[in-house]
C-alpha cells in the first residue's frame, strides 16, 4: 500500500480576476521510504498541490479530491485530526528559511513545543531531545544555539533547525518545498546533501519540491513532472533524465547549464510563458509553446502509460509506445538529439 | 545579556529625553508670551498703576529672556510658580487636586481600551471577510467619526436620563459616576484599537511562520496565542504610548459635559486667562507624561521585540 496516495486533487483560489485552477486532477503516490521529487516551472501548482493535502492553503484556496495517508484521507480530515497527524507523521520545510521561523520565539521554544504537543513529553525531556536533532542536524553547539532567535542564524542555519524541527517526531514522510531555492548555492549543496541524509538514515518518504534538476538527480528516486496544474510526465529518475518523452520535461533538461557544452553555448530556455491559469481552454496546455506540436494537441491529451511503465501526456509519448523495442529505443536518442539541436 | 540590553537601551532614552524636553518648555514659553493680552486683561480696565505693580511681582516687567531664564531655574526645583487667575492656588497644587481625577477615568478608559479593542480586533481577524468581520469593523468605524461631544451627550440621555440607571454626571468618585465618562473616553480608543489589531493580525496571520505553526499541527488557539499574538500587538503598542497621553491627561470636552474637576478644564481655562504659570505647568506636565509613556513603551518595544534588543545590546 502506498502511504501517501493523491487522487483526483483539484486547488482552486478565488482572485478578484476570476477563479484560477492552480491545480487540475492531480494523481500521484508515494511509497514508503519513497523518495518523490515534483517538477515544473513557477505556478505550476507544485507547492499549492502539498499545501492543499496539508490543509495549509491560503484563505481563498480550495480543495477537492483525495488524499490518503496510510488509509486516511487527509482531505475530509477536521482540523483536529489533521494537526495529530501534521508536525508528527508528515514534516514541513518551506522554501524561505529567513521568514518560516517565528522571529519573536527561541529555537527551543519552538522546537519543545512540537514534542510537548505531539508526544506528550515534559519540557527537559523534550529540550534534551531538541538539543540532540540539533546535533544530527550538524548546528554547532548545540546546547548553547537553542536558547537563541531566528535572527541569530544565517539561512543555511536556520533551514538546518526546520529540518530538525520537522524530524522531530520521526515523521514517515517529509514534504520539502523548494528548501534550498533562497539559500546560497554553496549552502544548497550541503542542504540537500543534508535532506538525503536524514530521509536515508530513517527511512521516512520525501516529496520534494524543487525546480533544480541536479538535485533531483542526487536524492529522488521518481520524478513527477507538473504543468499548469497537471501531471505532464512521471517516471523513475533515470527514465525521466535520460529518455524525456514528453516536449516539456524535454525542454526543462534542456534549460539545464551542463559542463560538458561549449562555454559560450547559448542557454537554452523554452520559449513562451506559462499559459492563463484562469483560462486554461482545452487541449494540450503546452502547445503554443512546443517545437512539436500537431493538429492533434488541440485535444485533451491523455496522462497514458508510455515505456517502461511511465506516464506521459503527449501524443508523441503515446505514439511511441505503440512501436517496438528497437524503434522505442531508436526514437529515444532521436528526440535526445533533437533536444541538443534546440539548444543549438 | 538580554538584561543588560534592556537596561543600556534604556538608559540611552532616558538621557535623549532631557534635550526634548527643554525645547518643549521653550517653545512653549514663548508661543504663550507671544499670544496678544495678558494674565491681568480683563473687561474691566486696571488703573495702570496697579497693573505695574502686579506685574512687577511676577517679574511680568522684566525682559523676557530674563523672565525665561528665571523660569527655567525655578521649575529644576520642580516648582511651577503661582496661578495668576486662581488666587491662592500654586499651579502645583491644582495639578495634584486635577490630575488624580483624570488619571483615573483615561486609565480605566485606557485599559477597557486596550483589552476590549485587542480583543475585537484578533476575532474580526480570524473570521476575516465574514460578516462578523464586516459588523464589527463598522462599528468600530462608527466609533471612530463619531465625536465623543456627540456620543457624551447620547449617553447621558439615554442611560441617564431616559433610563435612570448611572447619574447623568458630577465626581465623587463613586464607580456610578466613572461608567459613563470612562466609556465615552474608550470608545474611539476601543475602535482604533480594534482596527490596528485586525490589520496586524490578518498580517501575521498570513506570514510565513504562522503557517510554519499550522504546519506543525498546532491547535489554531495556540498558533494564535502562542505565534501570532505578540507581533501583531506591536504596533498596537507603540499607539498606546501617546494615547494614554492623550486619555489620562484629561479631555476637556469629557471633563465639561461630565461636571468632573479634572486636568483638561484647567488648562483650557489656563490658555484663555493667559495664566502663563498654568498653561506652563500644565504644558510641562503634559509633555514630560508623553515622554515618559513612550519611553516605557519603547523598553516594552524592545523587551517584545528579540531583533531590536540585540540590535541594542550589540
Amino acid at each position: 500500500m502506498a502511504l501517501l496516495e493523491v487522487t483526483g486533487l483539484q486547488v482552486k483560489f478565488d482572485t478578484p480576476e476570476g477563479e484560477v485552477q492552480a491545480v487540475n486532477d492531480l494523481d500521484f503516490s508515494v511509497k514508503h521510504g519513497e523518495s518523490l521529487a515534483i517538477v515544473g516551472e513557477s505556478g505550476a501548482g507544485k507547492s499549492q498541490a502539498v499545501m492543499a493535502i496539508m490543509g495549509l492553503l491560503a484563505k481563498n484556496g480550495s480543495a477537492t479530491g483525495k488524499a490518503k495517508f496510510k488509509g486516511q484521507d487527509l482531505m475530509q480530515m477536521s482540523r483536529k485530526e489533521l494537526n495529530n497527524i501534521r508536525g508528527c507523521e508528515i514534516a514541513m520545510i518551506f522554501q524561505d528559511p529567513m521568514t518560516s521561523l517565528n522571529p519573536f520565539l527561541t529555537i527551543e521554544k519552538q522546537m519543545v513545543e512540537v514534542i510537548t504537543y505531539h508526544q506528550g513529553l515534559r519540557r527537559g525531556e523534550a529540550r534534551a531531545h531538541a538539543v540532540e536533532m540539533l546535533r544530527a542536524v550538524r548546528i554547532p553547539a548545540p546546547e548553547e544555539r537553542i536558547k537563541q532567535y531566528p535572527h541569530e542564524f544565517s539561512g543555511g542555519m536556520r533551514q538546518r533547525v526546520m529540518i530538525a524541527m520537522g524530524l522531530l517526531c520521526e515523521p514517515s514522510l517529509l514534504i520539502a518545498d523548494e528548501p534550498t531555492t533562497a539559500l546560497d548555492v554553496t549552502v544548497q549543496a550541503q542542504i540537500t546533501h543534508l535532506v538525503g541524509e536524514m530521509r536515508q538514515k530513517s527511512n521516512m518518504a520525501l516529496i520534494l519540491i524543487t525546480h533544480d534538476l541536479a538535485v533531483v538527480a542526487e536524492v529522488c528516486d521518481r520524478v513527477l513532472v507538473m504543468y499548469a496544474g497537471q501531471v505532464v510526465e512521471t517516471g523513475s529518475v533515470e527514465d525521466i533524465f535520460y529518455r524525456p518523452q514528453h516536449p516539456y520535461t524535454q525542454g526543462l533538461l534542456d534549460s539545464v547549464p551542463r559542463m560538458d557544452r561549449p562555454a559560450d553555448d547559448e542557454l537554452h530556455s523554452i520559449p513562451g510563458n506559462p499559459p492563463n491559469m484562469m483560462d486554461l481552454g482545452s487541449g494540450c496546455h503546452f502547445r503554443d509553446r512546443c517545437s512539436k506540436a500537431m493538429d492533434v494537441c488541440k485535444d485533451d491529451p491523455p496522462l497514458q502509460v508510455a515505456q517502461d511503465g511511465r506516464l506521459s501526456r503527449c501524443f508523441i509519448a503515446i505514439e511511441n509506445a505503440g512501436m517496438d523495442n528497437s524503434e522505442r529505443v531508436a526514437s529515444g536518442t532521436d528526440s535526445a538529439e533533437d533536444s541538443t539541436e534546440t539548444a543549438e | 545579556m538580554r538584561q543588560e540590553g534592556i537596561l543600556q537601551h534604556s538608559a540611552s532614552r532616558l538621557l535623549g529625553l532631557i534635550p526634548t524636553l527643554l525645547v518643549l518648555i521653550t517653545i512653549a514659553f514663548f508661543m504663550i508670551r507671544l499670544a496678544p493680552g495678558g494674565p491681568f486683561d480683563s473687561e474691566k480696565i486696571l488703573p495702570p498703576e496697579i497693573k505695574a505693580n502686579l506685574e512687577a511681582k511676577y517679574h511680568l516687567d522684566e525682559p523676557l529672556v530674563k523672565q525665561y531664564f528665571r523660569y527655567l531655574g525655578q521649575i529644576i526645583t520642580l516648582d511651577f510658580g503661582p496661578s495668576f487667575q486662581y488666587k491662592d492656588w500654586t499651579v502645583n497644587e491644582l495639578i495634584a487636586r486635577g490630575f488624580p481625577v483624570s488619571l483615573t477615568i483615561g486609565g480605566l478608559a485606557i485599559v477597557l481600551a486596550f483589552f476590549l479593542g485587542t480583543l475585537i480586533g484578533i476575532v474580526a481577524a480570524m473570521r476575516q471577510n465574514t460578516a462578523v468581520d464586516y459588523s464589527l469593523m463598522g462599528v468600530a468605524m462608527l466609533g471612530i467619526s463619531i465625536p465623543n461631544f456627540v456620543v457624551a451627550p447620547l449617553l447621558i440621555l439615554l442611560v441617564a436620563v431616559y433610563a435612570g440607571w448611572l447619574p447623568a454626571g458630577g465626581w465623587d468618585w463613586s464607580v456610578q459616576r466613572m461608567v459613563l465618562p470612562v466609556v465615552t473616553l474608550a470608545l474611539p480608543a476601543i475602535a482604533y484599537i480594534a482596527r490596528l489589531t485586525r490589520g496586524s493580525m490578518i498580517e501575521v496571520l498570513n506570514s510565513n511562520y504562522i503557517r510554519t505553526a499550522r504546519a506543525k499541527g498546532l491547535p489554531e488557539h495556540l498558533v494564535i496565542r502562542r505565534h501570532a499574538l505578540k507581533p501583531a500587538l506591536l504596533p498596537v503598542i507603540s499607539f498606546m504610548g501617546p494615547a494614554t497621553a492623550g486619555l489620562i491627561t484629561g479631555s476637556v470636552v469629557i471633563e465639561r459635559i461630565y461636571s468632573i474637576p479634572g486636568l483638561g478644564s484647567y488648562f483650557v481655562q489656563g490658555a484663555l486667562n493667559r495664566d502663563y504659570t498654568l498653561v506652563m505647568g500644565v504644558v510641562i506636565f503634559y509633555g514630560v507624561i508623553i515622554i515618559l509613556l513612550n519611553f516605557i513603551v519603547d523598553i516594552l518595544y524592545a523587551w517584545m521585540n528579540p531583533r531590536i534588543r540585540y540590535n541594542e545590546a550589540q
